[in-house]
């Protein structure tokens, strides 16, 4: 390939919404990019494992690679500099990709809550030490407590003991009729009861619904940690623990390019196209539904990226999944008890720590934030935003160059776009 | 398959790791748990694993801030962890 | 008719929050408005440099004193108000540049004020980050760094404790003749009303001419020791004195975090509040002119704000001629964190008719009324 300043299609994310766009949106004749900053395509589940791509995707990748879907591994975008411009990272190198046409595939993150002792070394999201373990971390015979909310608790548990670990217990918050309701209607979505029931065969006795961590304590490190079902508390002694409520969509980058966001979650039309023309989203930022959801809006956005039309099929079962993902909410809403975990001192702020007392009787939110310095850290209010807004109802903050933090240097004008095509 | 080692210094020590590890992997694999100091000097380590938080930000080759948990480890790197 | 209140101050940047502060040393019911949150506006986007400025005579005279006051105030302000005593170094980029330096010293010494030239090597080893080679600088010693909304809620919540009121959420749409009118319709009374609304005063006064001037910041991860004086290109002076569209002058600030605050850019563009790409470019291309390495560093964030500018660069304090209940207080373009306090002083003074320890009349209003 020569050097390409400009993409037909260009899509951010390589999760299955972003693979199934461009399998979408390839075709002879046209320019496609797929942007991701993991070393390696597959999102969060098919998240590589020590640097290689998973089997279950590899195929896909290949037929990318074959269609001249030009990729960028390990790449991060940071800004948009420009109408139709988009800035990336990759190993302190610093280019600007142009698009036609923009698929925003870009996920979602964990929610974590604060509970007194979750800033200890060792107390991890769920997904978090999972991707840890993908990367390499051995938790061979090490004791483990899975916490927090959703369907994530289970394939994690499953999947940390078939790496050794010793999975003490799975504290699920939300209630178990929730669940049998959920496990009931898991039945008319066919293919996720195969998924849900090895699950459960695998882990199950471990699960304890209606239960979360009440706190963690350890001197330098985790030691153990106290579970809660608002009656009784046990304290287990772990090396681990695995605890997040969910997800947020990373509204990062569609927000810095001005796409509208209503109750948390990018605005599209059945299309899959944002308020901002030609710029499409698809997968977690427009409602957590699960890879099956991802994909389909995957394929749909890729297709009408590329001005084609989207079988009906497609659509149909889009709007299925759509309902799934409603169910998966409600069963998995999270209870008030959470909102009361953090002690005066707990620190909520974790870049600059600022402490829940901090950040009570503020007249709003912004107030709070310029006094405390709360959300001002590197991780740009990533993990105190969602916190506190669940916690204290703080709305939004405002998105600012970078998107991340970037050495400096990234934000010397790049007039012209120079970019080294990987060979594919 | 036998797995590529290669090796790099944590702290001044050596260690070797799979080929593909994270630095953040091979920091909590060298049994090391502390990646940084927080403002108020507290023990931090990884949360994410997936470059949000940023708590598991270390030195590597001289430059500080750098996120373990998404740099892979490289032959004779040099990481240093604080706390 | 609501509430006679003695003073009304209308808007809590830190120039009100001051004015609020030495007001109610004199006066028993003082209330002040603010819309958004405590110095929520240019006070939110500034830089925090407390600084003495040798530009103009009155210039001087009120930074100087506003220095001064800041001094004392030092050892009571909370922890959250970061005061600290960093100095400003005025860096001189070539020769002739510090063929300038002695003036400026003279100067200030012969004013009462430290000031040490530093040669070639005295500047490297003062801020070793800083380019090698540079023929030398100026160190203000006694300038220094503050973080301006927690230093205007300090100043408030000083006033509150001497019974000072604080209305918050509410916008004034009118004031004039010891009148104000809320944007619900409440109207308040007082005997004087004090119009500190910033860059946004000239549309509570429309006979005072105040625009808003852009300047964008960017902040790194921190990086203790890696600047130790707050450093400005002694280019400065005349790129904020240009009335030019555009403008760009190097200034870095070490936060107490250990965090960099890199400025400066001057524009003159309405009140849009984009990000100018270009201009950030300049801005980092500035800094690395002094800070070859810089460029390496983590940057967190990029903002703007609003100065608000009057036409004779200086800040207009005192009582507007055609209402003798009304004073304003507000124009004080890049310095308003400097002179916040001795405005606030200024005011009181007025309202008390007392003298004041400088000559107030460059500051008078009706300089600074629109032609
Ligand atoms: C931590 C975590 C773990 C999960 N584990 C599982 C699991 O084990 N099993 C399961 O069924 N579901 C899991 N899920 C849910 C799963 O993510 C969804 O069901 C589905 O895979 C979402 O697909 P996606 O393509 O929308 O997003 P993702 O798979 O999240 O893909 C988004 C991609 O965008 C990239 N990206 C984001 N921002 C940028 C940027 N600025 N620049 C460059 N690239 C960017 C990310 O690196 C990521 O690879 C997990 C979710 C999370 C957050
Ligand atoms: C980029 C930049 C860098 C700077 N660096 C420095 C520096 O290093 N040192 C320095 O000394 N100064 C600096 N300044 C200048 C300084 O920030 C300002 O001069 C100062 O903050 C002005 O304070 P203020 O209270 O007058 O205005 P503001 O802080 O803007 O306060 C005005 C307040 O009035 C409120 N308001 C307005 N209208 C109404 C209404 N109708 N009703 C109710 N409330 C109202 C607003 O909400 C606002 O909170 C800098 C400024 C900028 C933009
Ligand atoms: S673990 Fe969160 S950024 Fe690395």
């Amino acid at each position: 390939m020569g050097k390409t300043a400009k993409f037909d299609v260009l899509i951010i994310g390589a999760g299955p919404a972003g693979i199934a766009a461009a399998m979408a949106a390839s075709e002879p004749g046209k320019c496609v990019g797929l942007v991701d900053e993991n070393s390696a395509p597959g999102g969060q589940i098919y998240r590589a494992l020590k640097g290689q791509i998973q089997n279950s995707i590899s195929s896909q990748i290949k037929t990318l690679d074959d269609r001249g879907v030009i990729r960028f591994d390990g790449a991060t975008v940071y800004d948009a500099p420009r109408p139709n411009t988009l800035s990336i990272t990759k190993g302190g190198e610093f280019q600007t990709l142009e698009y036609e046409k923009l698929i925003l595939a870009v996920g979602a993150r964990e929610l974590f809550l604060p509970f007194p002792g979750w800033t200890l070394p060792n107390v991890m999201g769920v997904g978090g030490l999972q991707a840890l373990v993908k990367a390499g971390l051995d938790v061979k015979g090490k004791r483990i407590v899975v916490a927090g909310t959703g369907p994530l608790l289970l394939a994690v548990g499953d999947f940390l003991k078939k790496y050794g670990a010793e999975v003490l217990a799975i504290a699920e918050q939300a209630p178990i009729v929730n669940l049998l309701r959920f496990s009931t209607n898991l039945l008319s979505f066919s293919s996720k009861i195969g998924q849900g029931i090895s699950l459960i065969g695998s882990v199950g006795t471990k699960i304890r619904p209606g239960t979360w961590v009440a706190s963690a304590s350890g001197t330098r490190a985790l030691n153990s940690v106290i579970l809660s079902n608002g009656k009784t508390t046990q304290e287990l002694e772990c090396d681990y623990l695995a605890c997040a409520y969910g997800f947020v969509p990373n509204l990062e980058l569609p927000l810095l390019l001005g796409c509208a966001v209503e109750d948390g979650f990018v605005q599209v039309d059945s299309t899959q196209q944002t308020s901002v023309q030609n710029v499409y989203c698809a997968g977690e930022p427009t409602g957590i539904g699960g890879i099956d959801l991802s994909t389909l809006e995957g394929t749909i956005a890729g297709y009408f990226a590329n001005q084609n039309d989207c079988p009906t099929l497609v659509l149909k079962a889009r709007d299925r999944w759509k309902l799934f993902s409603k169910k998966l909410d409600a069963t998995f809403a999270l209870r008030t008890e959470l909102k009361e975990l953090a002690s005066p001192d707990t620190v909520v702020c974790r870049c600059e720590d600022v402490r829940m007392s901090q950040l009570v009787g503020w007249e709003s939110s912004r107030a709070a934030k310029l006094q405390t310095r709360c959300g001002m850290g590197a991780c740009q209010g990533r993990i105190c935003g969602p916190a506190t807004r669940f916690l204290l109802n703080w709305e939004h903050g405002t998105v600012r160059p970078p998107l991340i933090p970037v050495p400096l240097a990234g934000l010397e004008t790049r007039t012209s776009a120079v970019i080294e095509q990987p060979e594919n | 398959m036998s797995e590529e080692r290669i090796q790099l210094k944590i702290n001044g020590l050596p260690v070797e790791v799979a080929q593909g590890t994270s630095v953040a992997a091979a920091i909590l694999n060298s049994g090391r748990t502390s990646f940084r100091q927080s403002v108020d000097e507290e023990s931090r380590g990884p949360v994410c694993g997936m470059g949000i938080c940023f708590e598991c930000r270390v030195s590597v080759n001289g430059h500080p801030h750098i996120r373990a948990c998404m740099t892979t480890c490289e032959a004779g790197m040099e990481v240093i962890t604080f706390g | 008719m609501g509430q006679n209140f003695d003073a009304i101050v209308v808007g809590g940047g830190i120039v009100g929050c001051a004015c609020a502060y030495f007001l109610s040393r004199d006066l028993k019911r003082v209330l002040l408005i603010e819309r958004g949150p405590i110095g929520g506006g240019s006070t939110a986007a500034g830089m925090g440099h407390v600084v003495v400025m040798d530009d103009s005579p009155a210039q001087f005279a009120l930074t100087n004193y506003s220095q001064q006051l800041w001094m004392e105030l030092y050892p009571q302000l909370n922890h959250a108000c970061e005061p600290r005593m960093t100095g400003t170094m005025w860096v001189a980029a070539d020769e002739e540049e510090f063929s300038h330096v002695e003036g400026k010293r003279d100067f200030y010494v012969k004013n009462g004020l430290p000031a040490e030239v530093l040669d070639t090597k005295s500047l490297e080893e003062a801020e070793p980050s800083l380019r090698k080679g540079l023929p030398g600088g100026l160190r203000i010693p006694q300038d220094s760094v503050i973080y301006p909304m927690a230093a205007a809620q300090w100043l408030l919540g000083q006033a509150q404790l001497r019974g000072c009121t604080v209305m918050l959420g509410q916008s004034v749409t009118k004031a004039k003749n010891g009148e104000a009118t809320l944007q619900d319709g409440t109207v308040l009374s007082a005997r004087y009303i004090v119009n500190s609304a910033g860059d946004h005063a000239s549309s509570l006064t429309p006979e005072i001419k105040i625009e808003p001037r852009k300047g964008h910041l960017i902040i790194t991860d921190r990086y203790p020791g890696y600047v130790n004086h707050q450093l400005v290109e002694l280019g400065y002076l005349k790129s904020a004195h240009e009335m030019s569209q555009e403008s760009v002058a190097f200034n870095a600030q070490p936060r107490a975090t250990g965090q960099i605050l890199l400025g400066s850019s001057r524009q003159f563009v309405g009140w849009n509040d984009e990000i100018d790409r270009a201009l950030i470019a300049k801005m980092v291309k500035r800094a690395e002119e002094y800070l070859p390495s810089i460029s390496q560093l983590s940057v967190i964030r990029t903002w703007v704000g609003f100065r608000a500018t009057t036409s004779n660069k200086l800040p207009l304090i005192g009582f507007l001629p055609s209402d003798p209940k009304m004073l304003v207080a507000a124009g004080h373009e890049g310095l308003g964190i400097t002179t916040s306090v001795a405005t606030g002083m200024l005011i009181a003074d007025l309202v008390a008719g007392r003298p004041s320890k400088i000559d107030r009349s460059p500051f008078a209003p009706t300089s600074g009324v629109a032609a």
